[in-house]
C-alpha cells in the first residue's frame, strides 16, 4: 500500500493516477483510492462516477474515492454486527459530528478500509491518493493516535492489526511528491522528518515533480552569463549583440528559476537520503491536459525499468 | 472600489485568495509595502505560510503569531523611507486558538480545562475547519485595531479555497445544531431521548464508554463560550461585506491555477463578497517576448555563420570559450527562445480569456512581471507591488 502525498497542487493526484496505470498495465491487480472527496482522480484518469464500491475502469485497474459514511457502514457490518443499522442514517450524523472533536475517528474508518483490503489480500497494490503533507500523518498514523486515547472498545482491538500492516515497511510505505519550489520542499523535508520522528511509517519515495529542463547545462552556464554580461556591459559588437539581447534576457529568467530550483534540488536529496529523489520533468503544453496522466505514467515506466 | 490602487489607499480590509503555489504570499507583502509607500499607509500583512526567502527580505528572524513592525530603513525605495509603515504576522493556528480560547471563556476554570483538554488540540487542527476559522478571527482583531489603516490578509490554502469565508457561519451553525444539543444534555435526560439511544449504544461499543464521555466533557466546556464565538462570526461576517473590504485574487497563467480563479470569480461573486481585482501573476512581458519574437528569425539564421560565432567568442574574451562551446549556448539559447515565444503566445490567449471573465464579472484584471532577478531586500516589494498594472 502506497500513500501518495505532497502539498496541494503539486501532483499528488496525477503521479498516483500514473502510478497505477503503469501497475495496472505491468499485470497488478491494482486499486486506486481518492482520499478526499474531489473528484480530481476521475479526472486524472480520464473516466467519471468514481464512488466508494470500487469499480474496473481498466484491465486490472480499480477506482474508488473514500466516503467515511459507507466505510462506517461496511465496518459495523463487518465488526459491530449490530442490529440497529436500520437507524444508521441518525447514527452516521451523530459520529460525523463527534468525529470532528475526536481525534483519529474520521482517519481510522478511512485508513481501516484500505488496511482491510491490504489484509484480505483483494488487490496486489493499493495506490492512496492521500491527504495533502499537513494532514498525512495523522492519516497514517490514526491508529496509533487512537490507541493512545480510546482505552476499550471494538475501535481499540481494531487498531492492532492496522498497526501491523501500517509499521511494516515491506507492506506499506508513503511517496511523498513536491514540487522544486521552496515551500513544497521545506513542507516534504519537514514531513520525512516527522514520519521517521514521530511514526512508524516509512516512507517509499521521493519525487520531484514538474522539474523544468536546463536551459544550459554544466560549464556551459558561465558561458552563457558571460555572454548577458557582455551584451548588457556593451562590450559585445552590436550586430550579434542586438538579435542576441532579447533571447538572453528571456532565458536569463528560465535560468535564474533552473538555478534555484537545483539548490532546492539538491536540499531535497540530502533529506532524502539513500532513498534518492525521482525526477518528473514538467511535461509540455502542447501535451493535452487529459492525457498528462498517460504521459507521466509512460515516463515514469522508462525511469524506473 | 475595483480599481487596485484605490483599495490600496483608501481600503481598510484586503483579502488574497488564489489556489497554493501561485505567489499570493509575497504579493500579499508587496501589495503592503507599496501602499505603506504610496499612500501612507500604516499596513498590517497577515499571512499563513511566509517563505524563508520573504521573512529573510522583511528582515525577520522568523514570523510568528505576534505582530511585527518592519523596519523602515528595510523598505527603501527611491532612496526613501516609506511615509507610512509595515507590520507582519503569521497566522498560527495553535497560538491563535489559545488566545481565543482565552478570551471568551467565561472564566479562568473553564479556560484551563479546555486548553488542557486533551481532546483540544485536535480542535485546534481540524475542528469546524479550525485554521480558516482562526483566519478570519485574526483578520476581525487586525482589522478593529486603530493600529492600522489597512489590513491584507493572506488566505490559507483550504481544500476548497472558499472554505475560509464560510467559517464563520460554520461556526455557528455548529452551535446551534440539535446533536451539540444532544451530546451536551446531561446524562439522565439522554436517556429519554430515544433518538439518541441507538447510537448511546452502539457508540459505547465502538470507541468505549470513557472516549464518550471525555468527548462528551469537551463539548460542554466548549458550549459555555458560543456566546462569544457566535458574536465575532456574526461580526467578520459582516466586516467580510462591508464597503470598505476588497477581494484579490492571484493566479498565473497555467490551466490549474487559472481554473481555480475561474471558479473564484465566480462564486465570489454568487456570495456577493467585492471583487476587487484580480492579478495574474509571473506573467512574461508581453514587450519582451515581442523582442524575442523579432529577433527570432535573424538569431536562427546567423547562428548558422562561423562569423557570428566568431564575434561572439570575442565578446567573452575573458573567458575563453571555444567556438564549439559557444556556437552550443548559442544554439541552446536560440531553441529556448522558440519555446518560451510558443509559451508566451499560449499564455497570452490564457490572459485574454482571463480578462474576459473580469469583464463579465466586474473586476479589473491586472498583470505582474515575472520577477528578473531573486527577491532580496524588502524595497524589492516595494518595486513589486509597484510594479502590478492594469492588463
Ligand atoms: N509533471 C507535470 N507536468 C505538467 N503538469 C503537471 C505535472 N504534474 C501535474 N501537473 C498538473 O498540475 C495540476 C495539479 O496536479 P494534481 O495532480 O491535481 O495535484 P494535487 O493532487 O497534488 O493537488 C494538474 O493540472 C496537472 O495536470
Ligand atoms: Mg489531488
Amino acid at each position: 500500500m502506497l500513500f501518495v502525498t505532497g502539498k496541494g497542487g503539486v501532483g499528488k493526484t496525477t503521479f498516483a493516477s500514473a502510478l497505477a496505470q503503469l501497475s495496472a498495465a505491468s499485470g497488478k491487480r491494482t486499486l486506486v483510492v481518492e482520499m478526499d472527496d474531489k473528484g480530481a482522480l476521475a479526472h486524472a484518469l480520464h473516466t467519471e462516477g468514481v464512488q466508494f464500491a470500487e469499480r474496473e475502469i481498466a484491465p486490472n485497474l480499480f477506482a474508488m474515492a473514500m466516503n467515511t459514511e459507507d466505510s462506517l457502514r461496511e465496518y459495523i457490518r463487518l465488526f459491530v454486527k449490530n442490529p440497529l443499522v436500520s437507524t444508521f442514517g441518525p447514527l452516521a450524523k451523530i459520529l460525523d459530528f463527534v468525529a470532528n472533536a475526536a481525534p483519529g475517528v474520521k482517519e481510522i474508518l478511512a485508513v481501516g478500509k484500505l488496511c482491510w483490503e491490504v489484509r484480505e489480500r483483494n488487490y496486489d497494490i493499493v495506490i492512496v491518493d492521500a491527504e495533502a503533507t499537513g494532514h498525512i500523518v495523522a492519516q497514517v498514523d490514526a491508529p496509533a493516535i487512537l490507541s493512545n486515547l480510546v482505552q476499550v472498545g471494538v475501535i481499540r482491538d481494531q487498531t492492532r492489526w492496522m498497526q501491523d500492516i501500517l509499521h511494516d515497511q515491506s507492506a506499506t510505505g508513503v511517496v511523498v511528491v513536491t514540487t522544486p519550489e521552496e515551500i513544497p520542499v521545506l513542507e516534504t523535508i519537514q514531513l520525512l522528518d516527522t514520519l521517521q520522528s514521530k511514526t512508524k511509517v516509512s516512507v517509499s519515495a521521493v519525487v520531484a515533480n514538474r522539474v523544468h529542463p536546463d536551459v544550459v547545462a554544466g560549464g556551459d552556464l558561465a558561458v552563457f552569463a558571460g555572454l548577458v554580461s557582455s551584451v548588457e556591459s556593451g562590450m559585445m559588437a552590436s550586430e550579434p549583440a542586438s538579435v542576441l539581447r532579447g533571447p538572453l534576457r528571456l532565458l536569463s529568467i528560465a535560468t535564474q528559476r533552473r538555478k534555484r530550483e537545483v539548490g532546492l534540488l539538491e536540499q531535497l536529496a540530502t533529506n532524502a537520503k539513500q532513498r534518492g529523489v525521482l525526477f518528473m520533468s514538467i511535461l509540455e503544453i502542447d501535451e493535452q491536459e487529459a492525457g498528462i496522466t498517460s504521459v507521466m505514467s509512460s515516463v515514469l515506466k522508462d525511469e524506473l525499468s | 472600489m475595483n480599481n487596485l490602487r484605490e483599495v490600496l489607499q483608501h481600503g481598510r480590509l484586503v483579502v488574497v485568495c488564489g489556489s497554493g503555489g501561485v505567489g499570493k504570499t509575497t504579493m500579499s507583502a508587496s501589495l503592503g509595502a507599496f501602499a505603506a509607500h504610496a499612500y501612507q499607509r500604516r499596513v498590517l500583512v497577515l499571512t499563513v505560510d511566509p517563505a524563508r526567502r520573504l521573512a529573510d527580505a522583511l528582515g525577520l528572524e522568523s514570523f510568528g503569531n505576534a505582530v511585527v513592525e518592519v523596519d523602515q530603513r528595510l523598505l527603501m525605495h527611491n532612496d526613501m523611507v516609506p511615509a507610512g509603515s509595515m507590520y507582519a504576522a503569521m497566522i498560527d493556528t495553535k497560538a491563535s486558538w489559545d488566545e481565543l480560547i482565552t478570551r471568551c471563556a467565561p472564566n479562568a476554570e473553564v479556560c484551563e480545562k479546555v486548553l488542557t483538554n486533551k481532546l483540544y488540540k485536535n480542535l485546534t487542527e481540524r475542528f469546524v475547519n479550525s485554521h480558516d476559522y482562526i483566519a478570519m478571527e485574526r483578520l476581525y482583531e487586525a482589522q478593529q485595531s486603530s493600529k492600522y489603516d489597512l489590513v491584507i490578509v493572506d488566505t490559507p490554502p483550504s481544500r476548497n479555497a472558499l472554505d475560509v469565508l464560510d467559517a464563520p457561519k460554520r461556526m455557528k451553525e455548529f452551535f446551534a445544531s440539535r446533536l451539540l444539543r444532544l451530546l451536551t444534555s446531561q446524562a439522565q435526560s439522554r436517556l429519554f431521548s430515544l433518538a439518541a439511544k441507538p447510537f448511546f449504544i452502539v457508540a459505547d461499543r465502538i470507541l468505549g464508554a470513557r472516549f464518550l464521555s471525555d468527548i462528551t466533557e469537551f463539548f460542554t466546556l466548549f458550549r459555555t463560550m458560543e456566546e462569544g464565538f457566535v458574536a465575532r462570526a456574526n461580526e467578520v461576517e459582516a466586516v467580510l461585506k462591508h464597503q470598505d473590504t476588497s477581494f484579490i485574487v492571484v493566479t498565473t497563467l497555467e490551466p490549474a491555477p487559472l481554473r481555480e480563479s475561474d471558479f473564484l470569480i465566480d462564486e465570489l461573486r454568487n456570495r456577493s463578497f467585492h471583487l476587487g481585482s484580480v492579478i495574474a501573476n509571473r506573467v512574461t512581458p508581453a514587450g519582451l517576448l515581442r523582442d524575442v519574437e523579432d529577433s527570432l528569425g535573424s538569431l536562427q539564421q546567423a547562428i548558422q555563420d562561423p562569423l557570428f560565432v566568431q564575434a561572439v567568442v570575442g565578446a567573452t574574451e575573458s573567458l575563453e570559450p571555444s567556438a564549439e562551446q559557444v556556437a552550443r549556448v548559442v544554439n541552446a539559447v536560440a531553441q529556448g527562445s522558440e519555446l518560451a515565444v510558443k509559451q508566451g503566445k499560449v499564455d497570452l490567449d490564457r490572459l485574454h480569456r482571463l480578462g474576459q471573465h473580469c469583464n463579465e464579472a466586474g473586476a479589473q484584471l491586472y498583470v505582474c512581471a515575472v520577477a528578473e532577478t531573486e527577491l532580496k531586500s524588502a524595497s524589492d516589494l516595494v518595486a513589486i507591488g509597484d510594479s502590478v498594472e492594469p492588463a
